[in-house]
C-alpha cells in the first residue's frame, strides 16, 4: 500500500509545487485601455472580439477595453483617470498627442521596455512613415494601430453621368476642380462635385493641401509652425476656390461626421476622407465607387493620421510588460491584416500586407491598398507642443476663410500669430 | 445642571445633523472653489515640474483674449435666446396639457420625450436634421422649392441652430414643473372667478401667473444654470465652430483644460464665471425672492 501511495503523493506535491511556481511567475495582470473611434461601423464589436481572442491566448492577462468616444474625448478620459490616481496601463490615443503626453510626463518610451532582439525587431517592423508621429529624440513612444491617410473617394456612376471617364480620378488640383464643376453642372445642381470636411479635423485636410503645394506646416521638433507662408496661403485659396470660384463644393463648413452619409446618398460625387471609413463605405454604398490618392499640385501628399498605442507610467513594471505583450499581439501582422480588412485602416507593417488574408483582400478589392501606396507621399500629421491650441488656431483660420469671414491670407496670418503666442507661453513654462 | 446637559446634547445632535451636508458642501463646492482660485495664479508646470507662481498674469491674458470675449458674448446670446423662449413654451405647453383634451397622457409624454433622451443621443439626431444636403430641415425646405441652409456650418446661423435645439430639449422638462404647480392651484379660485365673471385672460394674469411665480423663479434659475453649464451637445454638433461661432464658456474651459492642457488658464476662466454667477445669485436673493409670493 505504501509503495502505491508514495508516487501519488510525490505527484501531488510536484503538482502543488508547479502551480505555486507558476503563480509566482505569472501573477494575473489586469490592464485597462481606453480607445477612440472616429469612423463609421460597429468597431467596438471588433475590438471586443480581438480582446477576447487575446485573453484566450494569454489567460493570465485580462484587458478591460473601454470605448471612450473620439480622439479628444479619449485623451480626456485617460488624462482624467491619471489625474485621479487611477491611471490606465495603456490606451489608444491620437498619434499627435505625443508632445502633450510628454509635456504631462504621462508615458514611457518603448525603448526602455524592450529587452530582447526579437522585441527590437518588432519595434522596427512598422512603416517608418507611421512611426514619425510616435517618435521624439530617437525614442519611440507610440506604436501605430488605427492609422490612416486621407484618400479620395469617387462615385463612378456620377462621373459617367457627367460624361467623365468613370475609371479616371482627378490627378491634380486643376482636374479635380474641373471634374467637380462638370458633375455639378451635369446634375443640374442636384449633386455637388466634391466635399472636403472642415469640422472635426480641418487642420488635417489643410495639411494635405499645403503638402501637395510642397509645404510642411511645422518644424520636426514641434516648436515652430509656418502657417503664413505663401505656399500655405495658396493652398487655402485653392480650397476656398472650390466653393467660390468653381461652385463645386457647398458653402460654409462641411461636417466630418455626416460626410460619409453625404457620399453614400450621392449628394456629392467625390469626398476626401480617412481611409478608416473604407469598409463602412463599401458596405453601405449602392453604387460603384473608386478610391484614389489625393490629387497633386506640385507634388502628391497626405498627412498620416489616426491612433497609436501608448503605455503610461505610474504603473508597475509587470503591467507595462503585459501591456507591451498585448500591443505586440494586436499589431502582429495577422491581426493587423484582419483589422485593416474590418475597417479600412492601414495594415501598419509591410508584413501585414504579405499575409495571405490581406493579399487576397487587396487582390479582390484594390482600393484597400491605396492608403498604403500613398504612404510613399506621406508626411507627419501636424504635431507641436501646445498642440491643442496650435491646431485650434489653424482650425479657426480655415473655417473663417471657408465661411467668407476672412481672406485666406488674413486668416492664416492670425493663426500664425495665435500659434506663436501659445508656443511662447509654453516656452516659458518649460 | 440637568437642563444644561440636555441643552448641550441638543447642540451636538444638531451639529451632527448638519455634518453630512457640511462635509458634502465643503468637499464638492468650497474646496474646489478655493483650489480653482489658487490654481488661477500659476502657470502649468512642464514635465512634472512644479507650477510657477505668476500672480494675476492669467487674468491679464484673459482680458486680452479675444476668443474669451467672443465666447462670453456667445454665451450671453445663448442665454437670452434659450431662457425666455423655453420658459414661455413650457408654460404654454403646461397650460395646454393641463386642460381637458383627448389623448392628454400621450401629448404630455410627447412633450416630455426630449428630456429623457441623453443629450449626446439627441445631439446626434439633430446633427442629421441639420445636415445641409441630406438633413430633414433642408429636405423640407427643398420640397417648398427653397434652397437649404448650412445650419451648423454657417457662422451667422450656427448659434441660432444650437439655441433652437436647446429650447426643444429644455421646454418639456420645465413643463413638468409648471404642470405640477398648476395642479396644486386650488380649484375654488377658478370657481370663484367664474362666479365673478372674470375673463380667462385676466384670470391667468391676475391669479394663475402670480401663483406660479415660485415655479417660474425655480425654472429660471435652472435655465440659467443650464445656459452656463452647456457643453455636451457642442461636442457633437459643432465643437464650438465654425471659427468659434458657437463656442460657449464651459466648452472653452473644457478646451483649455483638456485639449490645450492649460489647467491654470481654465481655472482663471472658471473664476470669472463663478464671479458672474455670484452676482446673479445675489440679485436672486435680494430682489427676486422678495417679490415672489410663496404659499
Amino acid at each position: 500500500m505504501n509503495t502505491r501511495l508514495a508516487p501519488t503523493l510525490c505527484g501531488l506535491a510536484a503538482a502543488g509545487l508547479l502551480s505555486a511556481g507558476q503563480a509566482v511567475a505569472d501573477d494575473p495582470v489586469e490592464l485597462t485601455m481606453y480607445y477612440p473611434i472616429a469612423v463609421g461601423g460597429a468597431l467596438t464589436d471588433v475590438i471586443d472580439g480581438l480582446v477576447a481572442d487575446f485573453q484566450a491566448d494569454h489567460p493570465n492577462i485580462s484587458v478591460n477595453a473601454i470605448y471612450a468616444g473620439n480622439y479628444d474625448d479619449t485623451r480626456v478620459r485617460a488624462m482624467s483617470a491619471i489625474e485621479a490616481g487611477d491611471a490606465p496601463q495603456l490606451s489608444v490615443l491620437f498619434s499627435i498627442d505625443l508632445f502633450d503626453l510628454i509635456e504631462q510626463d504621462a508615458i514611457v518610451a518603448f525603448d526602455d521596455l524592450i529587452e530582447t532582439d526579437e522585441e527590437r525587431e518588432w519595434l522596427d517592423s512598422f512603416y517608418p512613415g507611421l512611426m514619425e508621429n510616435g517618435q521624439l529624440d530617437g525614442q519611440t513612444y507610440g506604436i501605430p494601430f488605427q492609422r490612416s491617410t486621407i484618400v479620395l473617394y469617387w462615385n463612378k456612376e456620377a462621373f459617367e453621368a457627367a460624361g467623365l471617364d468613370p475609371e479616371t480620378p482627378p490627378e491634380n488640383w486643376e482636374e479635380m476642380a474641373e471634374m467637380a464643376a462638370a458633375v455639378r453642372e451635369a446634375s443640374g445642381g442636384d449633386q455637388w462635385g466634391v466635399m472636403v470636411p472642415s469640422t472635426g479635423y480641418p487642420y488635417w485636410m489643410f495639411q494635405a493641401f499645403a503638402f501637395q503645394n510642397g509645404h510642411r506646416l511645422m518644424s520636426e521638433d514641434g516648436t515652430e509652425v509656418f502657417f503664413d507662408d505663401p505656399a500655405s496661403i495658396e493652398a487655402l485659396e485653392y480650397w476656398v476656390s472650390l466653393t467660390q470660384e468653381h461652385e463645386a463644393m457647398p458653402d460654409g463648413t462641411i461636417e466630418w461626421g455626416t460626410l460619409r452619409q453625404n457620399f453614400i446618398e450621392q449628394a456629392t460625387a467625390m469626398m476626401w476622407h480617412t481611409t478608416g471609413n473604407l469598409t463602412a463605405v463599401r458596405n453601405e454604398a449602392s453604387f460603384d465607387f473608386g478610391v484614389a490618392m489625393l490629387p497633386m499640385n506640385t507634388q502628391r501628399g497626405s498627412p498620416t493620421g489616426g491612433g497609436n498605442f501608448y503605455i503610461f507610467n505610474d504603473t508597475t513594471e509587470d503591467e507595462q510588460r503585459a501591456a507591451m505583450t498585448f500591443i505586440r499581439w494586436m499589431t502582429d501582422p495577422e491581426r493587423a491584416a484582419a483589422w485593416s480588412i474590418e475597417t479600412g485602416y492601414m495594415g501598419v507593417s509591410p508584413a501585414a500586407y504579405e499575409t495571405e488574408a490581406l493579399r487576397d483582400y487587396v487582390e479582390t478589392f484594390p482600393p484597400a491598398a491605396v492608403a498604403r501606396d500613398q504612404l510613399e507621399h506621406g508626411t507627419a500629421e501636424l504635431s507641436t507642443y501646445q498642440g491643442g491650441r496650435v491646431r485650434r488656431a489653424l482650425d479657426n483660420a480655415i473655417q473663417a476663410a471657408l465661411t467668407g469671414q476672412m481672406s485666406p491670407e488674413e486668416a492664416l496670418n492670425q493663426a500664425q500669430a495665435e500659434a506663436e503666442a501659445a508656443l511662447r507661453r509654453y516656452a516659458r513654462s518649460r | 445642571m440637568l437642563i444644561h446637559n440636555a441643552d448641550r446634547r441638543m447642540q451636538i445632535y444638531g451639529a451632527l445633523l448638519l455634518l453630512p451636508a457640511a462635509v458634502l458642501l465643503g468637499t464638492f463646492a468650497y474646496l474646489p472653489t478655493v483650489s480653482t482660485l489658487v490654481n488661477s495664479l500659476f502657470l502649468p508646470g512642464f514635465r512634472g515640474s512644479p507650477p510657477e507662481f505668476v500672480g494675476l498674469e492669467n487674468y491679464a491674458l484673459l482680458i486680452e483674449d479675444r476668443t474669451f470675449w467672443r465666447v462670453a458674448r456667445n454665451n450671453l446670446v445663448y442665454a437670452l435666446g434659450t431662457i425666455p423662449t423655453s420658459i414661455a413654451l413650457a408654460l404654454g405647453m403646461a397650460l395646454f396639457v393641463n386642460a381637458r383634451l383627448p389623448g392628454r397622457g400621450f401629448v404630455r409624454m410627447a412633450y416630455f420625450t426630449p428630456t429623457i433622451l441623453p443629450m449626446i443621443a439627441a445631439a446626434n439626431i439633430w446633427m442629421f436634421f441639420y445636415a445641409p444636403q441630406i438633413g430633414l430641415f433642408n429636405k423640407i425646405l427643398g420640397t417648398l422649392g427653397l434652397s437649404g441652409v448650412n445650419w451648423l456650418g454657417d457662422p451667422s446661423v450656427a448659434l441660432g441652430s444650437v439655441i433652437v435645439m436647446t429650447i426643444w430639449k429644455e421646454a418639456g422638462f420645465f413643463m413638468i414643473f409648471y404642470l405640477a404647480a398648476l395642479q396644486s392651484i386650488p380649484p375654488e379660485l377658478k370657481e370663484a372667478s367664474d362666479l365673478e365673471g372674470t375673463g380667462r385672460w385676466s384670470f391667468f394674469w391676475r391669479v394663475t401667473f402670480p401663483l406660479l411665480m415660485p415655479t417660474t423663479l425655480f425654472v429660471l434659475i435652472n435655465a440659467l444654470i443650464n445656459a452656463v453649464r452647456v457643453v455636451d451637445h457642442l461636442f457633437i454638433l459643432t465643437k464650438g465652430g465654425p471659427n468659434n461661432a458657437t463656442n460657449l464658456l464651459l466648452y472653452y474651459v473644457y478646451e483649455n483644460a483638456f485639449s490645450f492642457f492649460d489647467r491654470t488658464y481654465a481655472a482663471t476662466i472658471t473664476v470669472v464665471i463663478l464671479l458672474v454667477l455670484a452676482v446673479v445669485a445675489t440679485v436672486k436673493f435680494t430682489i427676486l425672492d422678495r417679490r415672489t409670493h410663496y404659499q
